[in-house]
């Protein structure tokens, strides 16, 4: 049975990772790459490495970052921010990258996702979306959540997976660093919108908020970030637990 | 140990490259015809489109240098489905090293199935010392039906072939290289064939 993933999700900045790491057994909770192997370790499903460094020196180094994992963690990883070109991907992939996340730039000019999915295949075209809900209405917004838009989380979903994205994340603007739980109803709703894999994220703060999302969100895997990286959580504690609610996971 | 990647263009192939190495094994990328036939062992990467990995395949020759090799082929993911009769992807004629027919997951699940699934029905020496439902990651629309070369099954919409030999040839729809542990014992155990 295919099981529901665990995935955390690294900030990167200039090749170092940036929210505040507290991990026991690491030399160096800075070196996403010594991260990443822990996490392997401690059986996430996937990572997810975010960069926001606004520099073409931070790219080069994300590159490299990159090629590090590829060559020494044995699970798939996926790479996301400033990405929006072809040329971006493909070095991307060619440095080992598994899959790799789009958002604003696929807002600004949707195209991309036909063109990514059509290069590469739609197997690693993940279209992150972040939304937020103003007045019952779910809308797109941009550049980490400052910019709104006009355009509906739902109708946008759709619309991406026709283009041929293979994968959605959803980040609920509302949820995200809350830690009150995942965007439950909204991702429910996308569920029974798109045909595609969705990634839950933004709210995670205990093990019941991965049982909800799964049973009541519908989600195909969740996504945290603090939770993991403070140990407030242990991914094995985590998976554990939610067999036990009677959901399938990799233990 | 002389260990090939078929590099004919068709996605991330540094991955497995990457594996071997954490093995302890230098893989070489190329696709030229004569250190790949000279190769102990060949690697039959692929990920992306189906139609269009057959016709780089073409263009290069190699549609018909595979099926000839005599060392142990790997075909991965793409790679394993184009070593099938055909594919729906594309209405692609695959190299029909194996007899069986690639058809698409039907849309009562969500396609692609993506993340760890498990594996069962385990026979080949390819996956000695790897236990029942053991998990391996898997990104892909299409599967190969249930067939008489299957030497694994994993179960998604239908029971379908996840792994599959035809005497010196085999192919895989999981990715050892992203596997953690079980599947770098799959690359190790294909290296001892």
């Amino acid at each position: 049975m295919l099981t529901k993933r665990i995935i955390p999700c690294l900030d990167i900045k200039n090749g170092r990772t940036v929210k505040g790491v507290n991990f026991v057994n690491l030399r160096d909770a800075g070196d996403p790459v010594e991260l990443a192997k822990q996490y392997a370790v401690k059986g996430a499903d996937e990572l997810v490495f975010l960069d926001i460094s606004a520099t073409l020196e931070g790219r080069k180094t994300m590159i490299e970052m990159v090629l590090k994992v590829a060559e020494q963690v044995n699970i798939p990883f996926t790479v996301g921010g400033g990405i929006s070109s072809v040329e971006d991907v493909d070095v991307l992939l060619k440095s080992g990258a598994d899959k790799i996340s789009v958002n604003s730039s696929a807002v600004k000019r949707p195209e991309l996702v036909n063109e990514l999915s059509s290069k590469f295949g739609s197997q690693c075209v993940v279209v992150a979306i972040d939304a937020k809900q103003v007045n019952g209405q779910w809308k797109v917004h941009l550049a980490g959540g400052s910019i709104p838009t006009e355009l509906d989380l739902f109708d946008w979903a759709k619309e991406v997976e026709t283009r041929g994205a293979g994968e959605i994340l959803f980040t609920s603007m509302n949820n995200d660093g809350t830690k009150n739980g995942f965007a439950n109803e909204a991702l429910a709703k996308l569920s029974e919108t798109v045909n595609i894999p969705i990634i839950a994220s933004g709210g995670a703060g205990t093990i019941q908020h991965f049982t909800d999302t799964f049973k009541e969100g519908k989600a195909d895997a969740a996504l945290a970030a603090s939770v993991f990286h403070f140990g407030e959580i242990e991914i094995k504690n985590l998976k554990e637990e939610l067999k036990q609610k009677g959901i399938s996971v990799r233990l | 140990m002389k260990i090939v990647i078929i590099n004919y263009g068709a996605g991330n192939i540094k991955s497995i490259q990457f594996a071997f190495k954490r093995l302890g094994f230098e893989a070489l990328l190329t696709n030229n015809p004569e250190e790949i036939k000279a190769a102990d062992k060949v690697i039959f990467p692929g990920v992306g489109e189906a139609s269009s990995a057959m016709q780089k395949l073409k263009e290069s020759g190699l549609d018909h240098l595979i099926p000839q090799l005599k060392q142990p082929v790997l075909g991965i993911c793409l790679g394993m489905q184009l070593m099938c009769k055909s594919t729906e992807e594309g209405h692609t004629k695959g190299l029909a090293i194996f007899d069986v027919d690639v058809k698409r997951f039907s849309n009562t699940v969500k396609v692609p199935q993506m993340g760890w699934n498990t594996i069962n029905n385990l026979q080949s020496d390819l996956l000695k010392d790897i236990k029942e439902n053991e998990f391996m990651y898997l990104v892909h629309s299409f599967y190969a039906e249930q067939c008489k070369d299957a030497i694994a099954t994993t179960t998604y919409d239908v029971e379908y072939a996840s792994a599959l030999q035809k005497d010196n040839f085999y192919g895989v729809q999981f990715h050892p290289e992203k596997s953690s542990l079980a599947g770098e014992q799959i690359l190790r155990n294909f290296i001892n064939l």
